[in-house]
């Protein structure tokens, strides 16, 4: 059996989505903006396809939800954008950002911080949450943008977006939010809360690979990433990604179909799965369920290094996923769970299961089974639960980290 | 860069067969209890290394003969991934039958030799090699414990890179007699730098002592001070050997003693804007000031008997330009 439950990461394309950007590949390539018939049959399904992104997010006709290549590049783009606008003409002198930011809002705000600008990085409390006070401390009339993730990767955690965005426009600074992990979760609004600018991403609800978008409010343009030949009303050149967007548009449509299954059924399933996990002896679980994401859950197994975890379970074909230490290909440590200030001997034992509309009961009963047998097995290898005598001072103060 | 670079790696795919099959199934998983020892007359030795809040931590037992010093029975226990598993497992394997002298012999690296499938292909990926060398340190603590010494009396060099295990005295040799400027250099002559990559600078995996900048730096300022000295003990010093302001000053010095007088005769005199290196070429870019400015000669004579003495007296590929 083979179950996926990294969901937070990429998901699968629903077929209906694939169905749908067919026939843009082989029988209808034109370029919409061209001045002949081929324009024509790309440049409807591309006007019905932004209506749906638009309905998605609620965003009014007069503001804009550009096209982009991921969320990587909207995110860059916000800050990078900003910078040029505010920072470098010395207008504005600081930014703030989570310290729990997907890193291509953290490396961007390095970035411009190594170009002389100031960066706070808020803190998140012992919930994996963030406070609307931290923000409050740290705003300035110097303070160009506030950027804060509407839900976390790693935890799921639901940030307080609607206040943060409240106090925003209150001191006149911008907001940015990077809802990825958020839309297809729960319902995202732009015009219910105060929100500049939000990014999503197709592929983390299931759409294709390669497009994403950054919703951009009235007023509040931005210079663009991309200079080039005006395409997207000259906010992001570059020849429209049609298939792309027409696949987004449709997930799109489908996740805001499948709210309540996701808000219901999907969250059901992942409780049961979570009592049980949390049945078995020291595990852990930071964020209280109904502050998450309906999907996810970061569940530490103390005495169980991540990576070692993720490979007991890849040898019976599930994929989750860690940000622990030695899993990642650059070694980092899961910046979350030392934001948070788990106890330090958990920072590298967190495993994060992630859901989608795709996972069955059936599959999370035989993830249980797997677990329950890795963790019999890795625990006995471990040395978190191994034998010394009494008496025995262990020289674990001697290690060089 | 280059294609692998861009790609990135799956890091489980890079392991060998062999720590596969280790990770899945350890051969010396398991503890060693007092009564254990006691029954075969062996002393028993409990070392600890790591911590779980470094994200990996091994405990080794021993069972050690106290007469001839030979490890009896060895097993550990890890809290790790699969390479840290792998590697204590086969650690653990070496000390067997071996005289706790010739375990502490063992190192990372003959661990990791250990785990190939064929000789030559590495039995883990690059960033994973930091995670056999906790297996070394564990075996020297042990030892330590055995003999009631410190562990640090084990290592005589300081290891800078403990992946591929070089030493501090080694890496100073190496930069110095190659004029080794940059890291890629060290990391191609040395190994250092290959696999982890905290040894290379602050704000790796590892907190170090010393970092391989920081050693090119200190090589850097050495060679500064050397040529400062020279300079003012009128030893030779090749021009291009330099720092900006020494060039600047040997440049004005030249001009001083050799033309100056002569420009300032006519009313007229001149500055140094900037040395540019330019492929072979150093240039040096003049202007000139009072009478000087737009006098024929400017171009012509002067500007020859300007380059010629810089030519002759510092470098014969200076060439200057006015502007």
């Amino acid at each position: 059996m083979r179950v996926y439950l990294d969901n937070n990461a990429t998901t699968i394309v629903d077929p209906q989505v694939k169905k749908e950007m067919d026939p843009f590949f082989v029988e209808k390539y034109g370029n919409p903006n061209s001045l002949h018939a081929y324009a024509g049959e790309t440049h409807l399904p591309l006007k019905t396809a932004m209506e749906k992104l638009y309905a998605g997010i609620h965003a009014p006709k007069e503001d804009s939800v550009v096209i982009t290549s991921c969320a990587t590049e909207s995110n860059n783009w916000v800050l990078k954008s900003i910078y040029f606008q505010y920072i470098a003409t010395g207008r504005k002198n600081h930014i703030m950002i989570s310290e729990v930011e997907h890193p291509s809002i953290m490396a961007t705000a390095k970035f411009i911080e190594s170009m002389g600008c100031r960066v706070t990085y808020l803190p998140i409390n012992n919930e994996g949450i963030m406070d609307v006070q931290t923000v409050k401390d740290n705003i300035t009339s110097k303070t160009a943008i506030v950027s804060i993730m509407w839900a976390n990767n790693e935890t799921g955690a639901i940030f307080p977006i609607e206040e943060i965005g409240e106090l925003c426009k209150e001191k006149g600074v911008l907001f940015h939010t990077d809802a990825v992990q958020a839309i297809g979760k729960f319902p995202v609004d732009v015009q219910s809360f105060d929100i500049d600018y939000l990014t999503f991403s197709a592929h983390k609800f299931h759409g294709p690979k390669g497009v994403g978008a950054l919703y951009i409010k009235k007023g509040k343009e931005l210079i663009p990433l991309l200079h080039g030949g005006s395409q997207m009303g000259g906010h992001r050149s570059g020849t429209l990604n049609i298939a792309g967007i027409i696949g987004m548009g449709k997930a799109m449509e489908l996740a805001i179909d499948s709210l309540d299954f996701e808000m219901e059924d999907i969250r059901e399933m992942r409780d049961a799965f979570e009592d049980e996990l949390l049945k078995i002896k020291d595990t852990f679980v930071v964020t209280p369920r109904e502050k998450r994401t309906p999907n996810t859950i970061l569940i530490s197994f103390r005495g169980i290094e991540g990576e070692s975890m993720l490979w007991d379970l890849n040898r019976s074909g599930i994929g989750a996923s860690t940000g622990s230490a030695c899993a990642s290909e650059d070694l980092e440590a899961n910046s979350v769970m030392e934001a948070i200030g788990a106890s330090e001997d958990l920072a590298h034992t967190a495993i994060r299961f992630s859901l989608s509309r795709y996972t069955t009961q059936e599959e999370m009963d035989y993830t249980l089974e797997v677990v329950k047998k890795a963790v019999i097995r890795l625990r006995e290898i471990s040395s978190s639960y191994a034998y010394a005598p009494e008496g025995y001072e262990s020289g674990l103060d001697s290690h060089h980290h | 860069m280059g294609m692998d670079s861009l790609i990135g790696g799956t890091i489980w795919d890079e392991y060998s067969q062999k720590v596969t099959d280790l990770m899945n199934n350890p051969q010396n998983m398991g503890e060693i209890t007092q009564e254990q020892a006691d029954e075969m007359g062996a002393t028993l030795i409990i070392a600890d290394f790591g911590a779980e809040s470094c994200g990996d931590a091994v405990r080794l037992y021993w069972a050690v003969h106290p007469k001839s010093d030979v490890i009896m029975l060895s097993k550990f226990k890890s809290f790790g991934c699969g390479t840290a598993i792998a590697s204590s497992d086969t650690m653990a394997e070496l000390c067997k039958g071996k005289t706790v002298d010739d375990a502490v012999k063992i190192t990372n690296i003959d661990v990791e030799m250990a785990m190939r499938d064929n000789p030559d292909t590495p039995a883990v990926p690059p960033q994973k090699m930091h995670c056999s060398v906790m297996a070394y340190d564990v075996i020297k603590k042990a030892a330590s414990l055995y003999k009631g010494v410190d562990m640090e009396s084990f290592e005589k060099e300081v290891i800078v890179c403990e992946c591929a295990r070089v030493s501090l005295s080694t890496l100073r040799e190496v930069i110095r007699l190659n004029d080794l400027t940059t890291v890629e250099q060290i990391t191609d002559y040395t190994k250092a730098g290959a696999f982890c990559k905290s040894c290379i600078r602050p704000g790796g995996h590892e907190k170090k002592d010393i970092y391989l900048v920081d050693l090119l730096e200190e090589y850097e300022k050495e060679k500064m001070t050397k040529t400062a000295d020279s300079l003012t003990t009128g030893g030779p010093v090749s021009f291009t050997d330099m720092t900006v302001v020494q060039k600047l000053k040997a440049v004005d010095k030249v001009i001083d003693d050799n033309i100056r007088q002569m420009l300032i005769m006519d009313g007229g005199d001149m500055e140094i804007l900037d040395i540019k290196e330019n492929g072979e070429h150093i240039d040096i870019y003049i202007r000139y000031l009072g009478a000087c400015n737009g006098c024929a000669s400017s171009s012509t004579g002067t500007l020859f008997a300007i380059e010629g003495i810089l030519k002759e007296k510092l470098d014969t590929n200076i060439r200057v330009l006015p502007i």
